[in-house]
């Protein structure tokens, strides 16, 4: 150690200047704002509910279910996802399609979010196209585990997020929550 | 005799809401300085009818959690004890501040009003004693919680409290020697005077080393961080591991009483207390001769507003160092106490005798 390290005070001023400078340029700042001023903010700080940053378009969120124009589920029910699923949250009961040319349609599309690790695989894993993580929907949350529990209806009606990954539908209402 | 009563009412008055008060803000402005020192925002969410006044509503919201809280009693605690404790720590705190004046002798309708709670000749080892009697608060929590964390906690919160107040005692005596008073008020008003005719004879001038020691024992006497051996939350907790709800709160309250006292205590000894620069009794008397009348009431308010500015000033330096430095091991708060502080001390007292000896007489 140098000297001045060994004798301590020299050390507490610089780091008390250090302290104190960041104090008073933040200050400023927040002054400066509260006056109206357009110059870089006193903190970093994101204030969370009202005010968001922006996420990747690769952001894995909420799950939602394409729909056909008619508006359909686009999944053929292959149960290709179910298979993938390394959580096994995925349940689909299956069902005939009244338009020959397709093959089959989800009876049943339950995803178990509770489960549900987020890792993407049933979106990889969908020949059809027909599961997307995209909806930017991050705040889902139950008291109960069978809250958690999302169905085909809940996962057809979601839209895509906006380019800056603002959520565009509002946050599905699990059915035991439902009035 | 019922106009001196109220007149004896008002001052003791006027210093406890001014040291609750600025106690119970500073738990807001700890909370928003540590914020802005960290480049964050601070708590801010508390509000009544959506107004938030930048979170100034969190110190009202945490008293009404701690009032309205389970308040806890350990089963093998001492009832008696463990209830007393947490009041102990925050009379004595309280009570600190008395001695210390905020403002000169105000004269009003043929009285002469000395500004400070009590008028004490004594009044710099009555701060020094009321200081280290907040200790046995500490102690006594320690011992009646029937926890042995809080035993460690109030122990060592003695050991740091004897070390510290050696050194604050061995700090002071220089100033008293420089100003030959133990009367809080007559040191201040020594400190009116110049060296050579333009340097304020503050204090911080005449008793340098005197000032750095004292505020580091004096930051020690608080218990609060880098000498928070006595809380240590991350190894021991503390002495109040066992407390809840205001209880808890109050020994809180008495950190940051203390805080205040350590502050006014610093200012009046250090700091010239109430006095401004080249003002006197009638006015601005500047060193280049020129005058600047002003009754007698404004010179006095100006001096108030003076002293609280000082302390205010001296409170935001000591949260400043709080949310700094990182905190002291046990051993190396006691090293620093007894190797330290103390010795350079006892050498300060030497060095003023010395001094004084040299220049002949009071400074």
């Amino acid at each position: 150690m140098r000297l001045g390290q060994r004798f301590y005070l020299v050390e507490v001023f610089s780091g008390v200047g250090l302290t104190a400078r960041h104090f008073f340029q933040n200050m400023g700042r927040h002054l400066a704002h509260a006056l109206g001023g357009r110059g870089a903010r006193g903190a970093v700080t994101i204030q969370y509910p009202e005010e968001r940053r922006p996420y990747s378009p690769r952001l894995r969120s909420l799950h939602r279910l394409v729909r056909r124009e008619d508006g359909s589920p686009r999944c053929v029910a292959c149960m290709m996802c179910e298979t993938v699923c390394p959580a096994h949250c995925i349940y689909i009961v299956a069902d005939e399609h009244p338009n020959p040319e397709i093959e089959k349609m989800p009876q049943r599309f339950d995803i178990d979010l509770g489960k549900c690790v987020f890792c993407g695989f049933c979106v990889e894993a969908c020949p059809e196209d027909a599961i997307r993580m995209d909806t930017g929907i991050l705040e889902f949350s139950s008291y109960s585990r069978d809250g958690m529990i999302y169905t085909k209806e809940m996962l057809l009606a979601l839209e895509p997020a906006t380019a800056d990954g603002r959520p565009r539908s509002p946050i599905p209402i699990p059915a035991d929550r439902r009035a | 005799m019922v106009t001196d009563l109220g007149i004896a009412l008002a001052r003791v008055l006027f210093v406890m809401l001014f040291v609750l008060n600025l106690g119970g803000l500073l738990t807001w402005v700890e909370r928003k300085q540590s914020a802005i020192m960290q480049d964050r925002i601070g708590a801010n969410r508390a509000s009544i009818f959506g107004f938030r006044i930048l979170g100034l509503f969190h110190p009202l919201a945490d008293a009404i959690k701690m009032l309205t809280k389970e308040d806890f009693l350990p089963a093998r605690a001492d009832r008696f004890l463990f209830t007393l404790a947490p009041f102990v720590s925050v009379f004595f705190a309280l009570v600190a501040f008395a001695s210390i004046p905020f403002g000169d002798t105000l004269r009003v309708a043929g009285r002469e009003i000395p500004l400070q709670a009590i008028t004490l000749n004594a009044g710099v080892l009555y701060v020094f004693a009321m200081l280290s009697l907040g200790v046995y608060g500490v102690m006594m929590a320690g011992w009646s919680s029937a926890n042995n964390y809080a035993l460690i906690g109030g122990q060592r919160a003695a050991a740091l409290m004897i070390s510290a107040e050696i050194a604050i005692g061995a700090s002071i005596m220089g100033v008293v020697m420089v100003y030959g008073s133990l009367n809080m008020m007559e040191i201040v008003r020594a400190q009116g005077a110049y060296l050579l005719g333009w340097i304020p004879l503050w204090g911080i001038v005449t008793q340098p080393l005197a000032f750095v020691l004292f505020l580091t024992a004096g930051v020690a006497a608080t218990k609060r961080i880098p000498f928070d051996t006595p809380e240590g939350e991350s190894e021991i907790i503390g002495y109040f591991v066992e407390y809840s709800g205001m209880k808890f709160g109050m020994f809180a309250m008495a950190d940051f009483l203390e805080t205040v006292v350590i502050a006014g205590m610093t200012t009046a000894l250090f700091l010239g207390g109430w006095q401004i620069p080249y003002l006197a009794a009638d006015g601005l008397r500047f060193p280049w001769g020129s005058v600047v009348a002003l009754p007698h009431l404004a010179v006095t308010l100006l001096q108030v507003g003076a002293f609280v500015l000082k302390v205010v000033v001296m409170i935001f330096f000591l949260m400043l160092v709080r949310w700094t430095l990182p905190r002291f091991r046990y051993d190396q708060a006691m090293r620093l106490g007894w190797l330290g502080l103390f010795p350079l001390s006892i050498a300060n007292i030497v060095i003023t005798g010395a001094a004084l000896l040299v220049l002949g007489g009071r400074a």
